[in-house]
Parts: C-alpha cells; sequence; structure tokens
C-alpha cells in the first residue's frame, strides 16, 4: 500500500569529504516512493554521513538531492519536514510524553482539541494509549523508542529516516520491534531510509538494502539477492559467514581441486574467487550426489553448536572452511573423527563466483 | 569488634538444627559496618559543628545581649526603628539584584558562545574567565578606582578625544559600584551555566530542528529550558555572595553605597559595637535563607544544588 503523500528520493553525485577522507564518494540513489530501504555498513563506512546530509544536518560538498520533484539539498533542516528516529531518541527531558509527540504538532500551528486526538492517536498507533502524562524518565528504553517513534510520525511525514534507532535495545526487544517498525511502515506507507550495522536487522526489514563501505554503494539490491548473489568480496564477506577460494573459470566450468563444478550463473574465462557459505555446504553420504557439485575435505574439528554442528574441514587447495550440519542423523556425522575424509556438496545455484581480486 | 572476631562467629555458626545458617554472623557484619561508616564520619561532623555551628550559635548569642551584658532585643528594635538601617538593607538587596541582572545579560551569551566552541578553544577561554578568581579581589577593585576614577584612565581618554567635557561620574556611587561586582560575579555565573550548557544532549537540538522548529525556536522551547537549572544556580549563588559583598562596594561604593556588610564593619571598628553588628547579621542571614527558601520552591531548584545543574 503506497500512500499518495509518500515521497521518492533521487540521490545525485553526493560527495561529502572531511579532510583526505571521503565519507560519501559521489553517491547515486534512488529510493521509491513508499520503499523501506536499509543503509548498511561498519562503522564509519559513511552510512550515518549520509542520513545526516538526507535529514539536512550534513552540508555535502556538491551533489543533488530531490524529494519527489524538489531539489532539497540547501534546504535547512526544519524546513524538510522529514520525521527522524534517533540513535539515542533524543526525547526532550523537560516535557512530558504527550509534549514531546505534540512538539512537531505545536510548530505547525495545530492546537487544542485536535492536537490532543493526534497526540494519543499516535501513542496508541506505538501502543502507548494513555501514557502522554508521564515523564520521559519515567519510562524504559523501550518504551522511550516508541514515543521517539510517535513523535517522528504524528505530522505525518511523508519521509522517514531512522538512524539505528534499535541498537540501544536488548536482543529480544530488537527482534520484536523490528516487525512492529517494519509494520507501521506498511501501514503508514512513507519512504523509509533506515540506518544499521546489523545484517540481520537489514534482511528482516528491508525492500532494499544499500550495501556501503569507504562512501560508496557496494551493492544496491532486495536482501535475498544481496545474500544470495553478492556483487563483490566485501558484500558477500560483510553479510553472513562465508570463505572465498580462488579458482578458474574454463568453457564455462569451474575447475577446484581436480574436479569440475557448474556455476550459479554463465561466466566467462578468466580467475574468480568462490564464495562457500557454511550453511549452504553439505557432508555427504556415498551415492547422494544428484545434481551437486563435489568438494574434497578433510575434517579438522567438529563442534556442538545446540540448533546445529559446526565442522571445521580443509579443502583440497588448503583452504579451512566451515561447515553447517543442522541435522545430527545427516551422514553420521556425530561418529566423524578428525582426519576423516568426507565428500562436501553443493548445489550450483549456491556455487556463486566473484570477481578475482585485482594483483594489488 | 574485629574483622578477625566476625570470621570466627562465623566458622562457629555452621547449620545447626532449625535455625538458618549463618544469619546472626551476616547481622552482625552488618551492623559492625555501620558502625564503621560513622566512626569514619564522626571527624567531618565534629568539625563542621565546631566551625559551622558554634559560631552563628555564638552569633545569635551576641545579638541578644545589650550593651549591660544582659539579655535585650535593643539591637533589633533599633533596626526596626532607625529608617538608616532599612535603606541599608534596601541598598544590599537593590546592589544584589542589579549585579545578578547585568551578569546573566552578560554571562548567558558568553556561556553559550563557550559551550558552542571546540572543546579545546572553550577550556582555554573558560581559564580566560576564571583568571580574575586568581588575582586578589582587592588589586581587582582598585585596578578599576584607577580606571574609574575622576582623572582615571576613562575620564581623561574621553575628555581628550572630546567625547564629554566634564568628567564623568563613574566611581563612589551605584554606577562604580556595581562594575566592580559584576567583574567579581561573572566567572560564578557562568561556570554552573556554562557547565549546564555542555550537558545538554546536541541531538536533541537536531531533533527540534527536525521537527520544524526555526533557529530561534529552537533555543526558545528547547535550549533555553534546558539551560535554566544552570542559570537559576548560578544566578542564585552570584546574588547571595554579594549579599554579603565587602570589600569592592566599600572601594568603589565611597561611603555612598551602604551595604550591610559596610555597616557590620562601621558598627565594630568605630563602635566597638558587637551587639549591633550580630544583629545585622542574623538579619542578613535569616533573610538569605528565606530568599534560598522561596527560590527552591520557585524554582524548583533541590536538584539543582545538589547536582551542579545539569537537569
Amino acid at each position: 500500500m503506497v500512500r499518495s503523500s509518500s515521497l521518492p528520493i533521487s540521490i545525485r553525485q553526493l560527495t561529502k569529504r572531511y579532510g583526505d577522507a571521503h565519507a560519501l564518494d559521489h553517491i547515486d540513489l534512488d529510493i521509491r516512493s513508499g520503499e523501506f530501504l536499509t543503509l548498511l555498513g561498519p562503522s564509519g563506512s559513511g552510512k550515518t554521513t549520509l542520513l545526516t546530509v538526507l535529514a539536512g544536518f550534513t552540508r555535502p560538498d556538491s551533489g543533488s538531492l530531490k524529494f519527489g520533484e524538489t531539489e532539497m539539498i540547501c534546504t535547512p533542516p526544519h524546513r524538510r519536514d522529514v520525521g527522524m528516529v534517533f540513535q539515542n531518541y533524543a526525547l526532550f527531558p523537560h516535557m512530558t510524553v504527550a509534549g514531546n509527540v505534540a512538539f512537531p504538532l505545536t510548530l505547525r500551528g495545530v492546537k487544542g482539541a485536535e492536537a490532543a486526538q493526534r497526540v494519543e492517536k499516535a501513542l496508541e498507533m506505538v501502543r502507548l494509549g494513555g501514557y502522554g502524562a508521564r515523564g520521559v524518565d519515567q519510562l524504559s528504553g523501550g518504551q522511550r523508542q516508541r514515543v521517539a517513534l510517535a513523535r517522528a510520525m504524528v505530522f505525518e511525514p511523508r519521509i522517514m529516516l531512522m538512524d539505528e534507532p534499535l541498537s540501544a535495545l536488548d536482543k529480544q526487544l530488537r527482534e520484536h520491534m523490528q516487525f512492529e517498525l517494519r509494520q507501521l511502515h506498511d501501514q503508514l506507507g512513507m519512504t523509509t531510509v533506515y540506518v544499521t550495522h546489523d545484517q540481520r536487522e537489514a534482511l528482516t526489514m528491508s525492500d532494499r538494502i544499500a550495501v556501503i563501505n569507504g562512501g560508496r554503494i557496494m551493492q544496491l539490491a532486495a536482501p535475498r539477492e544481496i545474500y544470495e548473489r553478492p556483487a563483490n568480496r566485501f558484500v558477500a564477506e560483510f553479510i553472513g559467514e562465508s570463505t572465498f577460494v580462488p579458482v578458474t573459470v574454463a568453457a564455462g566450468a569451474v575447475a577446484f581441486g581436480g574436479r569440475t563444478l557448474a556455476p550459479a550463473t554463465a561466466e566467462a574465462d578468466g580467475p574468480r574467487l568462490m564464495m562457500l557459505r557454511p550453511e549452504r555446504l553439505q557432508v555427504l553420504s556415498p551415492g547422494h550426489a544428484e545434481g551437486l557439485n563435489l568438494l574434497d575435505a578433510k575434517l579438522n574439528a567438529a563442534v556442538y553448536q545446540g540448533d546445529s554442528s559446526l565442522l571445521q574441514v580443509t579443502l583440497a587447495d588448503g583452504t579451512v572452511v566451515g561447515v553447517r550440519c543442522t541435522s545430527l542423523g545427516d551422514s553420521a556425522n556425530g561418529a566423524l573423527e578428525p582426519g576423516a575424509r568426507l565428500t562436501l556438496g553443493l548445489a550450483p545455484r549456491d556455487t556463486v563466483l566473484l570477481p578475482a581480486e585485482s594483483a594489488a | 569488634m574485629t574483622s578477625a572476631s566476625a570470621g570466627v562467629a562465623v566458622d562457629a555458626m555452621l547449620p545447626s538444627a532449625g535455625a538458618p545458617p549463618n544469619a546472626r554472623a551476616l547481622r552482625s557484619a552488618d551492623a559492625w559496618e555501620r558502625r564503621r561508616l560513622l566512626g569514619l564520619v564522626s571527624p567531618a561532623v565534629v568539625l563542621v559543628t565546631i566551625i559551622m555551628v558554634v559560631p552563628v550559635a555564638w552569633l545569635f548569642y551576641l545579638s541578644t545581649q545589650s550593651d549591660a551584658g544582659s539579655f535585650s532585643l535593643e539591637h533589633y528594635r533599633r533596626m526596626w526603628e532607625q529608617p538608616s538601617y532599612a535603606r541599608t538593607f534596601v541598598t544590599t538587596f537593590q546592589v544584589s539584584a542589579l549585579t545578578t541582572a547585568i551578569c546573566v545579560l552578560l554571562g548567558y551569551p558568553l556561556a553559550y558562545f563557550l559551550s558552542e566552541l571546540p572543546k579545546r578553544t572553550a577550556n582555554l577561554c573558560m581559564i580566560a574567565v576564571m583568571l580574575p578568581l586568581w588575582t586578589s579581589m582587592l588589586v581587582r577593585t582598585y585596578a578599576w578606582l584607577v580606571l574609574l576614577q575622576r582623572r582615571g584612565l576613562i575620564n581623561s581618554w574621553g575628555m581628550s578625544l572630546g567625547w564629554w567635557d566634564e568628567p564623568l561620574a563613574l566611581v563612589h556611587n551605584l554606577t562604580g559600584t556595581l562594575v566592580g561586582t559584576v567583574h567579581v560575579m561573572l566567572p560564578f555565573l557562568v561556570m554552573p551555566l556554562y557547565a549546564a550548557m555542555c550537558a545538554i544532549d546536541r541531538d536533541l537540538l537536531k531533533a527540534a530542528a527536525n521537527l520544524g522548529a526555526t533557529p530561534a525556536q529552537t533555543f526558545r522551547r528547547v535550549f533555553f529550558p534546558l539551560s535554566l537549572p544552570g542559570l537559576s544556580t548560578g544566578a542564585l549563588i552570584v546574588f547571595i555572595l554579594c549579599l554579603g559583598f565587602y570589600i569592592t562596594p566599600a572601594v568603589l561604593g565611597g561611603g555612598k553605597v551602604i551595604m550591610v556588610s559596610t555597616r557590620i564593619a562601621s558598627d565594630i571598628e568605630l563602635f566597638f559595637n558587637w551587639g549591633a553588628a550580630s544583629a545585622l547579621g542574623v538579619v542578613l542571614l535569616v533573610l538569605t535563607t528565606l530568599i534560598l527558601f522561596v527560590a527552591s520552591k520557585l524554582l524548583r531548584l533541590e536538584g539543582v544544588l545538589r547536582g551542579g545543574g545539569t537537569r
């Protein structure tokens, strides 16, 4: 459901330098109207800088930023009309919960009964109905988070920005709030830009993810594609566990360790990196190899981890990789001894090749 | 009771039938700890009693002694009956209130400016603000006398530049007194105010802007209310210090601005009247306490006086 009042965001050639370092390096990004887009990256990657440029707190060196058709790059923050949830919530300590939520309404000339009604509605939306009279310091972390959210959406902004809003919450509450935030977004339909360094959060919540590193967008795609088909080694390493082995492509097939593997997508000849994710590898019992690529390995150690076991194995070229086995009965790996010879299976669709690194 | 004896008690109290194990030993360890804390605090309590409580009690006692050495309230009665005393109190409060007001007007922008500077620069500037505190107050006061008097630096420059023809009366009056008191008091306002301003989370200002507040609205609705505890702390400190101010009003007021402290000094030095001086001191003390009490009710200062004014 896309509300007519949500706006697309268009970013062109956005650049911001701090000294010699590029915080943002000629960023081009189109965010669709009503989309939930996550900026994901390690700390110092520029994702927060990009968000503060959107909010108007950071003035970039050059570039263009449009909300809909309107150029916003020089507009001061108070005239951008975007909602924002801050990492530390930034609730006004000298106001009550209702005072905080009413703040943007008061500034927009909404007063009296209408303001009170909209405040209460926003609080009900974040399931804090009746909390209006409380002081901010009487709330738990999760409740403050919700007040910040109510305050950011009470004036019905067409664009919502969130700067790691869940990072201060404990794991359980965080996972719960992820679903709630996503539900609210679907209900209200505003364009949402969400910053996080938590890959699982990004995968859970987003329509699309922009992986950012060194002030550049490394890949912009839906969560599934980011995980299954990373565009380069950085994305593959940053999201999920992975190990890389150098391979050579010849005549459309991958040569590795004396075997020939079928790749996920057609590739031109040349050197490549093959991405191996522990949960996509499986230990084969003899005679269960239909349609799978095969890898020879030697077991180093097996670690029991509750919901799964992690095997550490050495491949033919000496690379050490992990193999995650979810089922104990699986090829009787409970009986495996270190030093055992194994055959690993890898589906062709999971045989993902990445560009080989340059000699540098 | 030593820790060794407590250790023995624990060994002796191994579970006997029915009784919870070591309950008594643990209780007595608690009591022992409390007694030890009390012991550590007691020297301070004794010291405070000797240097604070006893002198004030002595002051009260002196103020109720007649010249002949018997109990009487004549000093208080005289204060009530002679209008010159009332004038002294009015002057004292007037000078204190004006000094506080001028300090607020000068100090607030200064503290705001300092709080916006990068940390290093702000620390350097803060040293400049505190520097006057490390110089003798008497030296500073006489320095103002040199600048402000009839043939002082300001008057001679002003007249030689043709800005005014007759020497301006800049000293030995209220103007001179205020120049001096403001100069001395300003750091006491700026310090707590600066601390309060630095403690304001800058994200709150960003949040206000994001929610649609212009810079002026952000200041009025967010920054100023959050700096208010620091401001009231500073203003109260300045006001109360001013009430008992002696050197600067005495020198720069030149006998024309009579504050309570000036009067106390003359009662003792000229008339050897300890009773009258003590009575003045008591009245000033009571009035100050009343002001503190009312201010704490009005401005909700409880937290401020305890916590140094962050919130």
